[in-house]
Parts: C-alpha cells; sequence; structure tokens
C-alpha cells in the first residue's frame, strides 16, 4: 500500500502523520512538495495539518490553489481516498472537495486540547474500525475550526449520513457545552458524497501511540489499512 | 488602473471578531456603537489594461481566491 503526505511551506504535522502511516502500514509514505505536479499511482493521499502559507487570506486558501492540490483533485475524482487533517479540511474545503467553510473559533482563541468525538458514520473507508457511535478521544490544535455551513449543505450531510465526526462529551451527548469552537450542529469531520474524502478538524495522528496519550486515532488508520490492503 | 475590494461577512454570518472589537469601543468610552463587522480590503494594481473588461475580471478573482463566497460577500471598485 502506498501512501502520501502533501507538504506545504508551514505544514507541521507532516512528520507525526508519516510515523502514523509506516505504523500502520509498514511503509513509509512518499512526502509530496507543493509544487509537484506528478505523483505515482497512490493508495491515500493525506493532506497534514499546520498553517500553509501562513494562512495567509483564509486558512488553506492559498494551498487550495496550489499545483500539487490540482493533481490531487484529478486523483479524487478517480477515487484514491482524500484524508485532510485540520488544515488539510480547511484546504478541501477552500478547494471545493467538501463543502463549507472553517470560520475562526467562536471563542476567538487557538484551542489545544484533547476533545471527545461521536463516531456517527462507520461506513467509511475511514471509519469502519469503529462501532457506530463509538465515543472517542483526539487532541485538537487550531484557531480556525469553526465548522460552517449554509443550512440546506447541512441537511443534505445530515440525510446522506456524509457526518463522520461530531464533537460530544464522554457520554456521546452532542450539545453546545462540548462543542470546543462553534462548529455548527457540532461538526467535526464530514465525507464528500463519495464517502472517499475525508476532512475532520481533530489529530487522528496524535492519538496514534499509547506514549503519547491515546490510540483512538490509530484506528483510522488502521480501518484504512484493512480496506486498502 | 486599480481594483479596491472589500471582503466582507455575508449578513447572518456570526462575526465574533467584530464583536470582539465592538466590546473594546465600549470599553474605552465610545457609546452608541450598535455593532462593528470586520472585512478585508484589497487593493489590485491593473496596470494599463482595457477599463473595459476590469470589472468582470476583478469579479472571477473574487470568486476564485479573494473572498470565500460561502461565508463572504464582496464589493469591487475599479478607479483610475
Amino acid at each position: 500500500m502506498q501512501t502520501a503526505v502533501i507538504v506545504f511551506p508551514g505544514s507541521n504535522c507532516d512528520r507525526d502523520v508519516a510515523v502514523a502511516l509506516t505504523q500502520a502500514t509498514g511503509r513509509a509514505p512518499l512526502m509530496l512538495w507543493h509544487r509537484e505536479t506528478e505523483m505515482p499511482p497512490l493508495d491515500l493521499i493525506v493532506i497534514p495539518g499546520g498553517f500553509s502559507y501562513g494562512d495567509y487570506l483564509r486558512a488553506g486558501a492559498m494551498a487550495a490553489h496550489s499545483p500539487v492540490i490540482r493533481e490531487v483533485t484529478a486523483r479524487a475524482a478517480h477515487g484514491v481516498p482524500i484524508l485532510g487533517i485540520c488544515n488539510g479540511f480547511q484546504v478541501l474545503c477552500e478547494a471545493g472537495m467538501l463543502p463549507g467553510v472553517l470560520m475562526r473559533n467562536a471563542g476567538l482563541r487557538f484551542l489545544c486540547r484533547d476533545v471527545w468525538l461521536r463516531v456517527d458514520n462507520t461506513e467509511t473507508a475511514f471509519t469502519r474500525g469503529y462501532r457506530p457511535g463509538q465515543v472517542v478521544r483526539m487532541p485538537i490544535a487550531h484557531n480556525d475550526g469553526n465548522y460552517f455551513a449554509d443550512p440546506a449543505t447541512l441537511d443534505r450531510l445530515e440525510a446522506d449520513g456524509r457526518i463522520a465526526f461530531r464533537y460530544c462529551d464522554a457520554a456521546g451527548t452532542v450539545d453546545e457545552a462540548d462543542n470546543p469552537n462553534g462548529s455548527v450542529r457540532s461538526i467535526a469531520g464530514i465525507v464528500d458524497d463519495r464517502g472517499t474524502v475525508l476532512g475532520m478538524m481533530p489529530h487522528p495522528e496524535r492519538a496514534a501511540d499509547a506514549r503519547l496519550g491515546g490510540t483512538d486515532g490509530r484506528i483510522l488508520f488502521q480501518s484504512l489499512l484493512t480496506v486498502l490492503a | 488602473m486599480k481594483a479596491k475590494v472589500h471582503v466582507t461577512l455575508k449578513t447572518g454570518v456570526l462575526d465574533p471578531q467584530g464583536k470582539a472589537v465592538a466590546h473594546a469601543l465600549e470599553s474605552l468610552g465610545f457609546s452608541g456603537v450598535r455593532g462593528v463587522r470586520q472585512g478585508k480590503f484589497i487593493e489590485i494594481d491593473l496596470g494599463d489594461q482595457n477599463p473595459g473588461g476590469a470589472h468582470a475580471r476583478v469579479d472571477a478573482m473574487c470568486r476564485q481566491l479573494l473572498a470565500n463566497t460561502v461565508i463572504e460577500d464582496y464589493a469591487i471598485d475599479i478607479v483610475d
């Protein structure tokens, strides 16, 4: 299984993702610089967290128009799974590969802490290792994680089961008290209409090793392995 | 020729930064501030190109990059 991690100027979770992918697949991912326009056949492409291009204009806006993302978009159209984490989620939204946008956190503070998440869709290649409704713990680390989309888009996402993760409490209850950033309907991660593109604000790669405080994120990488290997 | 572009959050989209600025103005003693909306101002030097197509070109720039039309509106002013 050959995976790849996109690296922008300002990416800062690319190596963490590489470690998690290597652990899961037994093979190091290709690290693809933002100017790359050619890539070999790939089974998974990850757009990691960070501050691509310094978050200039809007988080993810510049990266969304980079040469490498044009190629990622083409691969996604052929069904290659794409995982965007944190800044990667912002890039996927700005590139139009996922609906909606990630705005400044409602509390105007950078948030860096663990959150509880409820897995609402276990039918995707990314989430089938989780039990439906399973409550998991992963870190968030972002300034712009406040998901927003118009009500019609949200209703469509709900109806199609495209909300993969929601912020919740330890018991799995979704309410505003446990919504860290103001995201509409407590959305933490969504998939595209085919279920092969996942964008999520929490960091599964930072919860993929017991020595680093948790392994709930590892399940996501292992799910991919089961499906794609 | 220059294009002056104002990008603002759409009506109905919460603007916590604008709200914080309004509170700060209030605490400085500026009474009567009913609301603050924060946005961006972008100035583009278009050189000597034909003014006829300038507005349409800048409009395309706004739609493709300068504004995220999910949450933002934009206004274009072409000046000599």
